[in-house]
């Protein structure tokens, strides 16, 4: 899950950190006065507040001069679509901004912690060149990238920060700030679950502070049980509808470009079903794992999903119980069938735990359905079926 | 025997009488599984499955001789449950439970690494281990599997039990079938399962299924290359997956260009592994690898 950039600083800012000061914005007027907060002369940046990174380049960060040009600039983005290169072609609607009170500094760098599944630990990355985006300076000039990491089991010490703080070449005074800075990060990162932390820029301001400028924060949804401060912080306005109605019902769903509509238990085999159909010359529309102890009302939601997909031109379910039951998959597939109609060509391919349950409440329901009986054939009986259907 | 489980195995079951684990209990005993009780805190001296419950799994192994467990407790106690486990010596645990908190299970991992036990972790988010005809510990459709000598090694569930069908479907039976489970962090790896099967006199071969995202199935490769002494085939997930989107599997990730199903088969073929570019071809890779 992730949290807008005022969220995480609100939250950094418990942890002992100096973030740039601000303020959240509903509308022009706000963002005027939120400027006008800091002096009449006093430069501040308007920032969109949306899930997505890339925003300065899409016009979603700007520098405004005076309170009026403040509020110029929130006018702009406010009920706009903003597009970045995270958004995807859809952009996502700016509904608030934060005014933030511009910053002289010296210098702009790049800290972050994530979760290194490889040495399960938590791996630090920084970078004397922050403010840019740290995918093209990991391509380009991977020599520029720091990176260690920090033994969970022994936790956080600070020859930690003071080594971040040599490497980003900081001494002194500042190094020690830059050590507290990181020793908050850590316990922020520790204490919420947190998969992804990333304070791009981290800056050195010219009367000697190191500040949070700009702050990203996910966290693992597997661990928002104990977190419930953290849960209510979900802007469900920044997430897919489909995507949203499908993490409800504990689906994992993602809308793709196709109009073959796949339904499929665990997460291999739904890439695997994915594969094929490409291989076939078909297009899946989504990736769907039902997962493994999905409800009748779970998959009956699932389904509704896919028929409701007006791109979806023909479904393959491809379902090998184990967890799973098929007979509770055959028992969703007919409910959400009587509900919304099945208008377009339906293959299944139905094995493992109580298979021959799940076939009988398909056979007797009257559905259309092409029975396969392999994964080849079922893939290639939907691709020729949509294709078919699309010569008409 | 052939890995992991067999007919000296006495299992027991954390969470036996939840709804998952009770069913699955009784469908692993049907199977021909010893099971041989289960734990619950705070349930001990009660009955399930005619099976006696104990409060610790150490009352377990000292009671009824358990020397496997198989996982079915909650997410959020789940690492609790593998902790106890390991704690208790218990030599196989199987962790079946999925959307474990990733820092939970970096500790676990840690744990296990520092533990003097000789515990080994399959899983968790796992189908479980299977050695057909003999002994069914997790998920898996115990009527898919044919005894035999192939063995498998799986990140994905249902995605193996495709494989099991496919090799049965040929005629090749299996040795045992591990599913190691789709999280980022997890017990034992690709190579650790491979060594035992590659030690094992009772397997020919061995079929390993990844997907995309990290570099488990690169290193595994090399590993491969260098010490395996047996035909290897291969299988990767995932060469449609558009990059940089969270397939499921909180390891089905691409970043970067990094752990991309091309990256993955590139190594496996420069190591020798007999690969299927499709799902629908893992039966033939292995008999391939078999020399069929």
């Amino acid at each position: 899950m992730n949290i807008h950039e005022y969220q995480a600083k609100e939250l950094l800012r418990q942890f002992g950190l100096t973030v740039q000061p601000g303020q959240l914005c509903y509308s022009p007027l706000e963002a005027e006065w939120a400027a006008r907060s800091y002096g009449d002369s006093a430069l501040t940046v308007v920032k969109a507040q949306v899930h997505a990174g890339g925003r300065g380049k899409a016009g979603g960060v700007k520098l405004a001069r005076n309170p009026d040009e403040a509020r110029l600039y929130a006018e702009r983005m406010m009920g706009s679509v903003l597009v970045t290169k995270q958004t995807g072609s859809a952009g996502c609607k700016v509904r608030k901004v934060l005014v933030a009170k511009a910053l002289d500094f010296s210098r702009e760098f790049y800290l972050s912690l994530v979760v290194d599944r490889d040495t399960a630990s938590i791996g630090v990355i920084a970078s004397a060149e922050g403010g840019t985006e740290i995918e093209e300076l990991a391509e380009h000039h991977p020599e520029k990238i720091f990176k260690m990491n920090i033994e969970p089991a022994a936790g956080y010490y600070p020859y930690v920060g003071r080594k971040v703080a040599a490497a980003l070449g900081l001494a002194g005074a500042q190094a020690a700030q830059l050590e507290k800075a990181m020793a908050g990060l850590y316990q922020a990162f520790i204490k919420y679950d947190c998969s992804m932390l990333e304070i791009n820029p981290l800056v050195l301001t010219n009367d000697g502070s190191i500040a949070v400028v700009d702050a990203k924060m996910s966290f693992d949804e597997n661990a928002l049980f104990r977190h419930p401060e953290i849960a209510v912080l979900r802007d469900v306005n920044e997430e897919n509808e489909r995507d949203l109605e499908a993490s409800k019902y504990g689906l994992n769903y993602i809308a793709l470009e196709g109009n073959i509509g796949c339904m499929v238990n665990g997460a291999g085999l739904a890439m695997a079903t994915m594969d094929i159909i490409k291989q076939y010359g078909g297009d899946p529309a989504n990736f769907l794992d039902v997962g493994g102890g999905a409800s009748q009302t779970a998959v009956t939601n699932a389904f509704r999903i896919i028929l409701q997909d007006a791109s979806v031109q023909g479904i393959f379910v491809n379902i090998f119980g184990g967890l799973m039951k098929c007979d509770v998959i055959a028992n969703g597939i007919v409910a959400a069938s009587r509900e919304l109609g099945v208008h377009v060509p339906l293959v299944v391919l139905l094995e493992g735990t109580n298979v021959n349950e799940g076939k009988n409440i398909l056979q007797e329901s009257g559905l259309n359905i092409l029975s396969a009986d392999s994964l080849a054939h079922g893939a290639e009986a939907i691709v020729r079926a949509v294709k078919e259907r699309s010569a008409k | 025997m052939s890995i992991l489980v067999g007919p000296e195995t006495k299992l027991i079951c954390q969470g036996i009488t939840g709804s998952a684990g009770n069913f699955h209990s009784q469908k692993c005993m049907e199977y021909g599984t010893q099971l041989v009780g289960g734990v619950v805190p705070g349930k001990g001296g009660s009955s399930s499955l005619g099976k006696p419950v104990f409060d610790s799994v150490a009352e377990a192994r000292a009671k009824a001789g358990a020397n496997a467990t198989m996982i079915f407790v909650p997410a959020p106690y789940a690492a609790d449950a593998i902790l106890e486990a390991l704690d208790a010596g218990i030599e196989l645990i199987v962790a079946i439970t999925e959307g474990i908190p990733v820092m939970d299970m970096m500790r676990v991992r840690k744990a296990m690494q520092c533990s003097r036990s000789a515990s080994r972790l399959i899983g968790p988010n796992c189908p479980g281990v299977i050695t057909p005809g003999s002994c069914k510990v997790g998920i898996m459709p115990g009527h898919i599997h044919k005894p035999g000598r192939v063995g498998i090694i799986s990140r994905s569930g249902t995605l193996t039990y495709e494989a099991v069908r496919q090799l049965s479907a040929l005629g090749i039976g299996q040795s045992t079938c591990v599913g190691i489970g789709g999280d980022p962090i997890h017990g034992e790896g690709f190579i650790e399962t491979l060594e035992l099967f590659n030690n094992d006199k009772n397997t020919d071969a061995v079929i390993m299924i990844g997907e995309i995202g990290g570099a488990d199935e690169i290193e595994a490769a090399h590993w491969v290359k260098h010490y395996m002494k047996k035909p290897v085939a291969g299988f990767i997930a995932g060469q449609s997956a558009p990059p940089g989107r969270r397939m499921g599997h909180a390891g089905a990730i691409i970043s970067g260009g990094k752990g991309t199903a091309a990256e993955k088969y590139e190594a496996m073929k420069s190591c020798g592994i007999f690969v299927a570019q499709s799902p629908a071809d893992m039966g033939i890779a292995v008999k391939r690898a078999l020399g069929g």
